[in-house]
């Protein structure tokens, strides 16, 4: 179960945001969620690793932040490999809570993380967000041997070849939330985009305590979604033998409850498959949301 | 007859408001290096949460009123009224205190105690201090009273005896 976990986690990460192959989990960590007084400032860590929240394997690279590490384009002299896509850099959108965008400020990419600045001059809630367009991925056999594929559903028809057996297409979306409140937490920031898997507060993520049990709706598409499997992870892994992971299913209002045993930043995942009225050559849906949580100690 | 409805209306203000109540907060003597006035809200909630405050001692000498960005470390009192505010407010906040026992009294036009139906109440001290720790004290009371009454408990490390003295 939870290799599978993992896994599914992985391919998430690794279709749907422009990371090396291997991606595992994509995280942003934030300084804190919570700020009182007039100069609220926020820094942020972005990176993809195993351990939460550890920057150890690479910087979750942003558009416009910092300076993007090259990628290796061309092939190493003597080899017949295929040069590397190029592709978008993951776009970060900062909301404010009267609904304006934010620019990041004093954005670095390091080996491990990328860093950036928010400042919040507004009081209420503050919306992070990374949500890149939907992407598609293709398994399949050809002469008996496994194939995949990865580009846009408009080219699929010419890159995988007729003959290819037991095809899949699928469709992977993303979304990865942080929330920030200066002040009186507000809820401007919830209205939903109605596209993908979307989190709607029942209880407001920055007020969140340990021992005490939040409520969150899950959204697919801006409708509530039943059957959504929600992982929670608290940080520290590193520093404990057991990963001490939460899993809950969302009821048919799409509302899950989770009671946070103890107080840190959590690692949220949720994912809704639908394998059912997809269009032509969609047989597979699949929609991540991820979020970092601070749960206060009471 | 108008002059006598008003006449008893005045007696019985008096009587039913002659009330007050007494806080008495002691900050410890930490043996620590680095030593730094604690912030500390005192405020009443009852079963529904949070009633009123009664006092916020936070750093108020910093320019641009850089002293609020540490009031969120209080955070049971920021959760349950202080993010709501608009500081600083007059009769709640208030400077930092030194180590030692320090005393408040809250009289009968209070507005905190203008809030209060009779019923169940704690009081609530909370002290977070900046390189050191932070402790939360509860103190259950009821109101009013009908003759003087007593509560005291004492925090084990940030706080140390907590008093407070109703007065009917």
């Amino acid at each position: 179960m939870l290799k599978r976990l993992t896994c599914w986690t992985a391919l998430a990460v690794a279709m749907t945001l422009p990371l090396s192959a291997q991606a595992h989990r994509a995280w942003m960590l934030p300084s804190t969620t919570i700020l009182s007084g007039d100069n609220a400032w926020v820094s942020v860590d972005a990176a993809v690793s195993n351990d939460l929240f550890y920057f150890e394997h690479h910087p979750l690279v942003l558009e416009g932040i910092g300076k993007a590490p090259e990628r290796a384009s061309a092939a190493p002299a003597g080899q017949n490999a295929a040069p590397a896509r190029p592709r978008p850099a993951n776009r970060l959108l900062i909301t404010a809570p009267d609904g304006s965008e934010v620019a990041a400020q004093n954005g670095h990419v390091g080996k491990y993380r990328s860093v950036f600045d928010v400042e919040l001059t507004q009081k209420g809630t503050y919306k992070l967000a990374i949500a890149g367009a939907p992407r598609y991925f293709a398994r399949y056999k050809e002469n008996g041997e496994d194939r995949r594929w990865m580009g846009e559903l408009a080219e699929a028809a010419q890159a995988i070849p007729a003959t290819a057996e037991d095809l899949q297409i699928s469709r992977m979306e993303s979304r990865m939330e942080v929330f920030i409140t200066s002040g009186q937490p507000t809820d401007s920031v919830f209205t939903p985009t109605g596209q993908g898997l979307e989190l709607q507060p029942v209880t407001h993520p920055n007020d969140l305590f340990a021992e005490e049990t939040a409520e969150f709706i899950f959204l697919l598409d801006g409708n509530p979604a039943a059957g959504v499997e929600v992982n929670v992870i608290p940080g520290g892994i590193r520093h404990r033998d057991e990963l001490n992971d939460i899993t809950v299913t969302s009821d048919a209002e799409g509302k899950v409850a989770i009671t946070w045993p103890q107080p840190g930043f959590w690692w949220l995942e949720a994912k809704a498959v639908q394998e059912d009225g997809l269009e032509a050559p969609l047989n597979q849906r699949r929609a991540t949301y991820t979020a970092t949580l601070e749960v206060m100690a009471p | 007859m108008h002059k006598r409805l008003l006449l008893s209306l005045a007696t019985a203000i008096s009587t039913v408001s002659a009330a007050e109540i007494k806080v008495s907060v002691e900050v410890p003597r930490l043996p620590v290096a680095e030593y730094h006035r604690p912030y500390v809200a005192i405020w009443i909630e009852n079963a529904d949460g949070h009633v009123a405050d009664l006092s916020v001692w936070y750093d108020l000498k910093l320019r641009d009123r850089e002293g609020e960005k540490w009031l969120k470390d209080l955070r049971q009192w920021w959760r349950r009224s202080g993010r709501a505010l608009e500081l600083p407010i007059d009769g709640l906040s208030a400077a930092t205190r030194p180590v030692g026992q320090h005393s408040l009294r809250f009289a009968d036009d209070h507005p905190a105690l203008a809030a209060l139906v009779p019923g169940d109440y704690q009081l609530l001290v909370e002290a977070a201090r900046e390189v050191g720790g932070r402790e939360l004290v509860r103190l259950p009371f009821s109101w009013p009273v009908t003759e003087q009454v007593s509560h005291q408990a004492a925090g084990s490390s940030e706080l140390g005896k907590i008093q407070l003295n109703i007065q009917p």
